[in-house]
């Protein structure tokens, strides 16, 4: 064996003797170890990998390969994997590697969204997604059926699988400010929320669906109205302004409040999606039911600036209808262009008159033929229409029905449809009437004649003022001087110290003296009236009077 | 011969732990002085290297697969291997750090293994071929070996400096742990070799036999 027999025995025998009792040497436990390691990571890891999904999204904004989570109820369920356009190039696809445990999120009607941020006006969402970026969120579904593919929603389903609550169809004509949502509100408490619209089979309307959480639902009877209280209500009337408002956030992205009528017997809560209308505001809403419409067709021969379709028809005062159409008519036999226009009326809206009304004149309401028969007597009775000004300021126009009984007898047809009322000429067409029958008249006045007399008339009368002038007033002035000489001369025979005066002033007291005496005289003779017979004695005179003895 | 006796021809055999020459005409199994086992080759080295180098390439596997570190920034994780790191540093323009991450964590490792594997063929094949370069060879994948820790080292500080909660965290991952035993195991199974094996003649072959196979 060894070349050099002095060196065997150096080499230490006995370890050798040891170790060969293993045939392996032990040190390959390690990388037995290793590889059992390694085997049990991919065992590990092929156990844990749950099922792959593809998501269908129209963008792939927020999505990128091995960093995109999938989180459910904030809990990552799955990581995007690959983010590849589709086949068509139309939309993209996102491979999605869900973790075992969320092997349920196959479900056929599991819902996939983005999760960014959004801010409207109802509220911010996904804020966290700014920083940590966007993420996918899912919804786990009912179904029993697997799926592989599924297409991701543009926005996240506003109501989670298995909310307790009932979903309502509301029917309306647009939808106005209404988005998926726009809050719902009950006696101004959020309690549901719009979850989607489309438009009606036909396209003539919208289907909104909201969904009322539990246990609000229950507050949804089958008389409850609802209606659109989105924006501000702002009304004028006899009683000052009403402003009225859902909340600040209904007022910018729309909501939708309902509520019961006040009186409704026999009220029970509504079956889940159960059609209901909404009207477009509170009061139409709560009001009672417009009942059957009739529709009536209305004749006018003078234009009617101001009437709008929808301007309200009214009977004694009472609303109960409004316009539907205007139409220009042309008038072959007249010449003329009467406006046609349409009325819809709601019998039911005039209350208990009608119902009262009805039961007088034994009347079925849905015989047509004997509702004919009736306006035909109204109208034998006087019934009119005739639009009436509602607003001077505006010059806006309202239809209003009402009974004249000196208006001209007309001929009623019991077979037209729509019926045809009769109509007379607004307030302000008579007056216009009546004033332009008073223009004829003014124009028919012989008036260039009445002018050309006038005008004669002045000529002469300018010529007689001439030879006025001319003749008569030198004549005055020779006179106004002779009077003011006149006035002079007697102006000085009145003067203070003119002899004139002073005799006059002499005569005067001349005539005092005189009559003092007479005064004397009779009263002597009253005194004594003998005297007239034997003269006056001596001493007969008072002795004031006594003049000196005569003897 | 011109050269002087090699050690087995004097029946000499070192001390590893003490440095002496002890006389193996005795036989003896310990060191006279120091007490220490005494043998001529290290023991059994051509297996503890195949099989501390086939650990290391096992775990080389998972090393580069699995994540080595999460990184957790403003609440978006992302676990990121060796590979990727180095890709997106190269991609980022910062190719000198690419290059050197790749260098001390993916090339070296690999290195060692091509050169491990060259030399133990060798050995066990007696070749005769470049031995000065081959004992060059190892000698260098003795030096390069702890360079490999690099990466282990800078997951662990990073680690452990990086938390700021929200902000921003990152955790090491089971990764890094099997990188570390790749390069613990190339370590081992770089000292398991023994250099002297690449210069035995065929001559002398068979008694490295006896030795190695202690």
């Amino acid at each position: 064996m060894t070349s050099h027999p002095t060196d065997t025995p150096q080499a230490p025998g006995s370890p050798a003797i040891k170790t060969r009792r293993f045939s392996v040497s032990l040190v390959w436990i390690v990388p037995i170890v290793a590889v059992l390691v390694g085997i049990s990571l991919v065992v590990h890891s092929i156990l844990q990998q749950g099922p792959t999904i593809t998501l269908n999204f129209k963008t792939g904004s927020g999505l990128t390969a091995n960093k995109t989570e999938v989180k459910y109820r904030n809990v990552v369920i799955g990581q995007v994997t690959d983010v590849a356009l589709s086949d068509d190039q139309k939309s993209v696809n996102a491979t999605v590697q869900l973790a075992k445990q969320a092997e349920s999120f196959t479900r056929a009607d599991s819902q996939f969204w983005v999760v960014r941020p959004r801010i409207g006006a109802g509220g911010v969402s996904g804020i966290d997604t700014l920083l940590s970026g966007d993420y996918i969120g899912a919804d786990i579904g009912q179904s029993e059926t697997r799926a592989k593919q599924f297409k991701g929603l543009e926005n996240p389903p506003p109501i989670t699988y298995g909310e307790p609550g009932k979903r309502f169809t509301l029917h309306t004509q647009t939808l106005g400010s209404l988005d998926i949502g726009s809050p719902v509100y009950y006696r101004k408490i959020e309690v549901g929320q719009v979850v989607a619209y489309e438009l009606d089979a036909e396209g003539k309307g919208v289907n909104v669906e909201v969904f009322v959480h539990a246990p609000n639902d229950a507050y949804v009877t089958e008389n409850t109205r609802f209606w659109n209280a989105s924006g501000i209500d702002l009304s004028v009337g006899a009683n000052g302004f009403a402003l009225k408002t859902e909340s600040l956030s209904s007022m910018l992205v729309g909501g939708i409040a309902f509520r019961a009528p006040p009186y409704s017997p026999n009220d029970k809560p509504a079956d889940e999606a159960r059609t209901f209308e909404l009207f477009d505001d509170q009061d139409s809403a709560l009001a009672p039911p417009n009942g059957e419409g009739q529709y009536m067709a209305l004749r006018f021969d003078q234009a009617l600036r101001g009437l709008k379709v929808g301007a309200p028809v009214e009977f004694l005062g009472v609303e109960f209808g409004k316009v539907v159409s205007i139409n220009l008519d042309f008038d072959a036999k007249k010449r003329s262009f009467p406006l046609n226009v349409g009325i819809v009326i709601y019998p039911q809206l005039l209350g208990q008159a009608h119902t009262k009304l009805l039961k007088v004149m034994n009347h079925d309401p849905n015989d047509e033929a004997a509702g004919v028969q009736l306006i035909g007597s109204f109208i034998e009775n006087g019934l009119r229409a005739q639009a009436r000004s509602g607003n001077l300021l505006t010059g806006q126009l309202y239809i209003a029905l009402d009974f004249y009984p000196k208006a001209d007898k007309v001929k009623f047809d019991p077979s037209l449809r729509p019926v045809s009322i009769p109509t007379i000429p607004g307030n302000l067409e008579q007056l216009q009437e009546k004033l332009e029958n008073i223009v004829n008249k003014i124009n028919q006045l012989p008036i260039e004649r009445i002018a050309g007399n006038l005008d004669s008339n002045l000529v002469e009368l300018r010529k007689g003022l001439t030879q006025f002038n001319a003749k008569t007033l030198p004549g005055v002035q020779n006179t106004l001087a002779d009077v003011s000489k006149t006035l002079q001369s007697a102006s000085s025979t009145l003067a203070e110290d003119s002899p004139q005066r002073e005799q006059l002033t002499q005569t005067l007291d001349e005539l005092g003296r005189m009559s003092r005496s007479l005064r004397e005289l009779s009263d002597y003779l009253g005194r004594h009236p003998e005297s007239l017979i034997r003269g006056r004695p001596d001493n007969a005179a008072p002795l004031d009077l006594q003049g000196p003895p005569r003897k | 011969m011109n050269t002087p006796p090699t050690a087995s021809e004097l029946a000499l055999c070192l001390c590893h732990s003490c440095g002496l020459s002890c006389d193996m005409r005795a036989g003896p199994t310990e060191c006279e002085r120091c007490g220490a086992p005494l043998h001529r080759r290290k023991v059994s080295s051509l297996t503890r290297t195949w099989a501390y180098m086939l650990t290391a390439l096992a775990l080389y596997v998972p090393a580069n697969l699995l994540p080595v570190m999460n990184t957790t920034m403003l609440g978006s994780g992302a676990d990121s291997t060796i590979m990727s790191g180095v890709l997106e540093f190269w991609q980022h323009g910062a190719w000198d750090i690419a290059l050197i991450i790749f260098i001390a964590s993916i090339a070296v490792p690999g290195i060692k293994f091509v050169s491990l594997t060259l030399l133990l063929v060798t050995v066990q094949r007696n070749s005769l071929w470049a031995r000065k370069e081959r004992s060059k060879l190892f000698r260098f994948v003795e030096l390069i070996g702890y360079w490999s820790m690099l990466d282990v080292i800078v997951v662990a500080l990073v680690a452990a400096l990086v938390k700021f909660q929200a902000l921003g965290t990152i955790e090491p991952r089971l990764g890094i742990l099997f990188f570390g035993l790749v390069v613990v195991f190339t370590m081992l199974a770089a000292m398991s070799f023994d250099p002297r094996l690449i210069w035995e003649t065929p001559h002398n072959k068979e008694t490295s036999d006896d030795v190695t196979s202690h």
